[in-house]
């Protein structure tokens, strides 16, 4: 499933969501930029990756290749002119495809984030897991972390994977937006002006 | 445990705020953006008051956030094994176990 504000214009923007728990954490802000996007005539599309949301196909077979792969077709399936990243949707950004990313995290940090929390919750469970042995489940034979099934190549792909370089990006931080960051939230929250500033840096780097 | 100790530099006769000051304010900071809660709030919690286990929003999730979040803007490292329900459990215990670590 994709969710778009697609009118034939001339800016056509990919976005990227962030991955796992703070997909869901960013889901209602992300829409929102969206929709400022849409106020500043510029097309938008998010679509779901594969194994998440409305996806049919199983998140334990995905990988960063695979979902970089269908973040390709999906560029060329809206003819996007332009990206935006969010978090750890820079990771897999369509080489070819200039725009923004908003605060870019590497693959390394989300998993060693969703790692801890799996040892946070077996401790208060009353067991005790060690992390080093949890990654070497997961690149053995894969490992459920957050609710999230993630197969031995995910594992192995966030492990290795940094924040690409290359100047056709442009990052954005968030200080830049005035407002604390929405993905630290214990509860997935919403903030209009951080919302409509993101947009606005976007609109003024289209020129819009 | 809130109160500011400050000291005179014998050099350069400056007051100087000790770094167990800036634990506690960048603490509380990340508390409110993590719990959504306005400065006062935040304010107001003191040694006692409970975390991990008393706010139910405050899930295992949450928490790794939280710690990630504390390693970035107290420049720590904090291995997992160190973490265990007591150095969560109150605000008291989690200020002790970060102005330790910034000791260290």
């Amino acid at each position: 499933m994709v969710a778009y504000f697609d009118h034939q214009r001339l800016h056509r923007l990919l976005i990227l969501p962030a991955l796992f728990d703070e997909a869901n954490k960013m889901r209602h802000q992300t829409l929102a930029v969206m929709r400022h996007l849409d106020h500043r005539q510029i097309d938008s599309f998010l679509p779901d990756l594969p194994g998440c949301n409305e996806s049919l196909v199983p998140l334990e077979e995905q990988s960063l290749s695979l979902w970089i792969d269908a973040a390709k077709a999906a560029a060329q399936s809206f003819q996007a002119t332009h990206v935006l990243a969010i978090r750890g949707g820079a990771l897999l950004t369509p080489p070819g495809l200039p725009g923004w990313r908003y605060a870019p995290v590497s693959g390394k940090s989300i998993l060693r984030q969703l790692i801890r929390s799996r040892t946070i919750s077996s401790t208060e469970a009353g067991r005790r897991e060690k992390s080093a042995s949890l990654f070497e489940q997961g690149r053995k034979e894969g490992i459920e972390l957050a609710g999230f099934s993630l197969g031995p190549s995910m594992i192995a792909e966030l492990e290795e994977s940094e924040i690409p370089l290359s100047p056709r990006w442009r990052d954005i931080e968030q200080a830049s937006l005035n407002g604390p960051p929405l993905w630290l939230r214990a509860e997935p929250d919403f903030a209009a002006d951080q919302a409509e500033r993101l947009a606005d840096i976007i609109a003024q780097g289209l020129k819009v | 445990m809130t109160e500011r100790s400050m000291s005179s530099d014998p050099q350069t006769g400056s007051v100087v705020e000790t770094s167990a000051t800036d634990t506690d304010a960048t603490l509380r900071a990340i508390l409110r953006d993590v719990l959504a809660l306005d400065a006062a709030k935040v304010a107001s919690f003191d040694a006692d008051t409970g975390l991990f286990g008393y706010l139910p929003e405050l899930d295992s999730m949450a928490v790794a956030g939280l710690l990630t979040e504390m390693e970035d803007r107290l420049d720590i490292i904090i291995d997992d094994d160190e973490v265990d329900g007591e150095m969560l459990e109150t605000y008291g215990a989690l200020l002790a176990f970060s102005e330790a670590k910034r000791g260290q």
